[in-house]
């Protein structure tokens, strides 16, 4: 093995995986995140993946997060004139996370993760392997 | 040295090779519109060995020249074409394959290193 492009192929597999969930635990601590004005309700966030060449091998690609959109789904509105947070009308606005696609989202991350944990770890194993050849 | 080492030294760099295109497939499993590559061993091989080929570019150009676009299974609706189980199943057969070829290459550096030291 040369210069292991799959190391940084795996890596870069990794850090997107890892972002996409740190955004999934953002929502998902946030979905209660409620708020008196529609401007000011947090909005669900999403990283977009995009294949890259990794700096070993450009031919090869590894996984480059190019932006964490906002989603510009409407906030819930709700009437809650009780809420201490809410308008003059009695409503409140919640942002527009649904916990259960986020949870799939989580579930299909952290899969992702293993699998180039996987990747990696044989792959050192393999280098391993190769380096001590002959002794 | 190449030539004691046969077939097996360019084998065990062909095998790399193929490892990274499928550690690449299993990176962008959730990369939109990402398509699977794959390297057609044989041909890549049979290319690498032509005699008139250099050594080192020898593997990198038919490394380049045997790749393709793999099918999907199952279309997804954002355009890729990485089944991530069966890239499972790929990766662990490519690893072994190179084990294979890496105990081949061994046992011939070994042999190598008795004729040296005779011992």
């Amino acid at each position: 093995m040369s210069n292991l492009p799959i190391f940084d192929v795996a890596g870069s597999a990794m850090n997107a995986q890892s972002v996409r969930l740190s955004t999934i635990a953002s929502n998902l601590a946030n979905a209660d995140s409620v708020s008196g004005n529609p401007d000011a309700v947090y909005r669900a966030k999403q990283p977009v993946f995009r294949a890259e060449g990794v700096p070993g091998d450009p031919s090869l690609s590894g996984v480059n997060v190019v932006e964490v959109r906002e989603s510009d789904a409407a906030p819930l509105k709700r009437y809650e004139p009780g809420h201490p947070l809410a308008d003059a009308q009695g409503y409140v606005y919640a942002p527009a996370v649904d916990p259960v696609a986020q949870m799939v989202d989580l579930i299909s991350a952290s899969r992702s993760y293993q699998a180039n944990v996987e990747v990696f770890n044989s792959a050192k194993e393999l280098a391993m392997a190769t380096l001590n050849m002959g002794r | 040295m190449s030539d004691f080492l046969g077939i097996h030294g360019t084998a065990l760099a062909l095998r790399e090779q193929r490892l990274q295109l499928l550690s690449a497939n299993l990176a962008n499993a959730d990369t939109p519109g990402f398509q699977a590559q794959d390297l057609d061993f044989t041909s890549a091989l049979q290319a690498a060995l032509q005699p008139n080929a250099a050594v080192g570019d020898a593997i990198d150009g038919a490394a380049q020249g045997a790749r393709y676009a793999r099918a999907s299974s199952q279309p997804s609706l954002d355009g890729n074409t990485v089944d991530g189980e069966r890239e499972h199943a790929l990766f662990a057969q490519a690893a072994l394959e190179y084990r294979a070829s890496l105990n081949f290459v061994e046992s011939k550096v070994r042999t190598m290193l008795t004729a040296i030291t005779g011992q």
